[in-house]
């Protein structure tokens, strides 16, 4: 099968899971018994968070907003235009501020911690897995083993931990938020300068975790690999160590790629979770706020979001495995 | 040597310490059976801890000391009475979501690797649609759309968003163990569908659903305790990720109440690792290309061999002098 086809076969199955995705996002709360809009509205008065005014023009705001007597699928249409033009509705905690503006201000916080833990960490990862399953004895012993707990601990777990013993006990870093107070987000070299302190240990905490998970995959992988025929036989033909080490590094690596996808969404999905022990201002902090208020329209926004992304990423990895390796085309054409 | 069953009889007289040495157990699959063993039971004391979870014996956030070993939470609760009976539920849950996820998955993964074709390509291709979304964005919206989540329905929601991954690996397995001939023998020997999978199948990938299960019963635990942390809970229970909640809700982290925070993060690490350890050295144990083998073994192996060679060189050198093998018996009983 020709690259081409490849990618148009996953293009499609992408699709499927866009879809899939979308109108989970759609039914999901419509599934509440009842009218959504009346438990949506009961539930905000009994936060006691929003005024009799503002509760009226929440409740009217959403039945036209979604149509909510025209039938599910001509709903499903109204939402999927608007979510194709870029309108994510208006927030009922926040009531005047849009959905894309809360996100706006989220998203980049979110982007700046996770985009490099994952790169830094899949690299990094990679090379100690595999350095360990090389050296073997007692350092792979360690390294294994410091590796899987690692890797087993979860995200949120590290984090408090971090933030206690760095933050709270010894005082290096800040507790908690992205900046200082007074300080408003901008692009200058005094507010950069104050942000990266703050940043250190909520990307400590994500960088650590995906080491060990990518650590753990390449040294089975390359253990894996050791044991194959070619590697045998390179060694009966007197091939030096360095030579095989690079073919061993390669295969074991493809499988890596693959590894990576599925990693992405554990880690967004964490992240989530260390925002909100280190109050970082990023989709999961909002996404906390949202849940605490009631705030459907953000959070379908944020799940939206998130589920898009990983389904980004997932797709581009598999594209950049599908051109890296010919294998895979070969066998998902059932040519193997 | 004059009986032909000699060789046996040597074997077993050689050193070779319990039976359960063949299996290989690794020192990690003790570490892991100690630590999982640890926090089921700590979850079981809180039927004997004379505290309950519930009972409000002390102020905001009160320091360990006497009566309280791991002092009070924001609400005055006793915070080891409320580990306890968070540690029961976070299990009882993983527990329980396992179970749902593992049978879902070796189902679909059986069925589709074994018939394989179209099936398999469709059931294949929504399992590749259910693990590119990421499970806890459809726990999110299966929470917020619930209206009352109780520890059980929470259980089974996991469940049904986690089966994927085992299918997944159910199916590979499957695929390959469906193209040997006893598959065939049985076939032809007129056994249903549901009987070859159970009888002649199953057995074949049982060590990887072990496996697959332990794996989803703490990536269960972990699921429950980020739903919540972010505030989606069971409502009106304890679990470990409900306590961290309120623990981060009430600003323990910064106020430096290390005591309502570090004993539940420290048992949830405890039994993720625990978990995955086992399941990494059931691998091991399972999969002999993943071992690798340890000095003391070598040596010892080697050191049986040796003396093995010596007996054998000791006993030809008797059968020779003594060819009706009387005296090797005697020797044996």
């Amino acid at each position: 099968m020709t690259l081409g086809r490849y990618i148009a076969r996953k293009s499609g199955w992408y699709l499927v899971a866009l879809v899939a995705a979308v109108s989970l996002n759609f039914l999901l709360p419509r599934l509440v018994p009842g009218n959504p809009v009346d438990v949506i509205v009961s539930n905000l008065a009994r936060g006691g968070s929003v005024t009799g005014e503002q509760q009226k023009a929440i409740y009217e705001g959403f039945v036209a907003e979604f149509g909510l007597d025209a039938p599910l699928w001509q709903q499903f249409l109204t939402y999927l235009g608007k979510v194709f033009s870029g309108d994510l509705g208006t927030s009922f905690a926040n009531y005047p501020a849009s959905v894309n503006d809360l996100i706006g201000q989220a998203l980049p916080w979110s982007i700046a911690v996770q985009l490099p833990a994952v790169l830094i960490g899949w690299i990094a990862g990679n090379l100690v897995g595999a350095i360990a399953a090389f050296r073997g004895g007692n350092w792979d012993r360690s390294v294994f083993t410091s590796a899987l707990f690692l890797s087993a601990m979860p995200y949120y777990c590290l984090s408090i931990l971090l933030l206690y013993g760095f933050a709270v006990v010894a005082g290096i870093f800040p507790v908690g938020g992205a900046y200082s107070l007074g300080l408003t987000p901008e692009f200058s070299v005094e507010f950069l300068w104050d942000a990266v302190s703050y940043y250190w240990l909520p990307f400590l905490s994500l960088v650590v975790v995906f080491i060990g998970g990518q650590a753990v995959g390449m040294r089975s992988m390359a253990i894996y690999e050791l044991g194959g025929d070619y590697v045998n036989y390179a060694r009966a033909m007197g091939i030096r160590d360095n030579k095989i080490t690079q073919y061993i590094f390669r295969n074991a690596m493809l499988p890596q790629i693959t590894g990576l996808a599925l990693a992405i969404g554990t880690l967004v999905g964490g992240a989530l979770i260390t925002e909100l022990v280190f109050s970082y201002p990023g989709v999961g902090t909002l996404l906390f706020n949202a849940i605490t208020q009631n705030d459907y329209p953000v959070i379908q926004a944020v799940t939206l979001i998130i589920t898009v992304a990983v389904l980004v990423a997932n797709f581009l990895v598999e594209i950049a495995y599908g051109i890296i390796d010919p294998r895979i085309r070969a066998a998902s054409a059932g040519e193997k | 040597m004059s009986t032909p069953n000699a060789p046996v009889a040597d074997e077993k007289a050689a050193p070779r310490g319990n039976p359960f040495r063949s299996l290989n157990f690794s020192g990690r699959f003790w570490i892991a059976l100690v630590l999982v063993v640890g926090v089921i039971l700590l979850g079981l004391a809180g039927y004997v801890y004379p505290t309950g979870p519930g009972e409000k014996v002390a102020s905001l956030y009160d320091p360990p000391g006497a009566g309280l070993p791991l002092g009070s939470d924001n609400f005055g609760h006793d915070v080891l009475a409320v580990l306890m009976a968070g540690t029961r539920t976070s299990l009882i849950i993983g527990l329980v979501a396992g179970i749902v996820a593992t049978v879902i998955g070796v189902i679909v993964g059986l069925v589709a690797g074994y018939i394989g074709g179209w099936f398999e390509e469709l059931l294949m291709g929504a399992t590749n649609v259910v693990l590119a979304i990421p499970s806890i964005i459809v726990l999110i919206l299966i929470s917020i759309s619930l209206p009352q989540s109780s520890i059980w329905s929470l259980a089974v929601v996991i469940g049904i968003t986690s089966w994927p991954w085992t299918a997944r690996a159910v199916r590979a397995q499957a695929s390959s163990v469906a193209t040997r001939e006893h598959i065939d023998v049985a076939r032809l020997s007129g056994a249903r569908l549901p009987g070859i999978l159970l009888r002649d199948v199953l057995p074949y990938i049982l060590s990887y659903t072990v496996m697959a299960f332990v794996l989803q019963v703490a990536g269960a635990i972990l699921a429950e305790s980020a739903l919540s942390m972010l505030g989606l809970g069971p409502s009106g229970a304890n679990s470990l990720g409900i306590q961290l909640h309120w623990a981060l809700a009430f600003q323990a982290v910064g106020g430096g109440a290390w005591w309502a925070f570090l004993p539940p993060t420290i048992v949830l690490t405890l039994v993720s690792f625990g978990f995955l350890l086992l399941q990494s050295s059931l691998d091991e144990v399972f999969n002999p290309r993943l071992r690798r083998g340890k000095r003391k073994q070598m040596k010892q192996a080697a050191a049986r061999r040796a003396e093995e060679a010596r007996l054998l060189a000791a006993q030809t050198a008797r059968t020779a002098q003594d060819p009706t093998g009387a005296l090797r018996g005697k020797e044996l009983a």
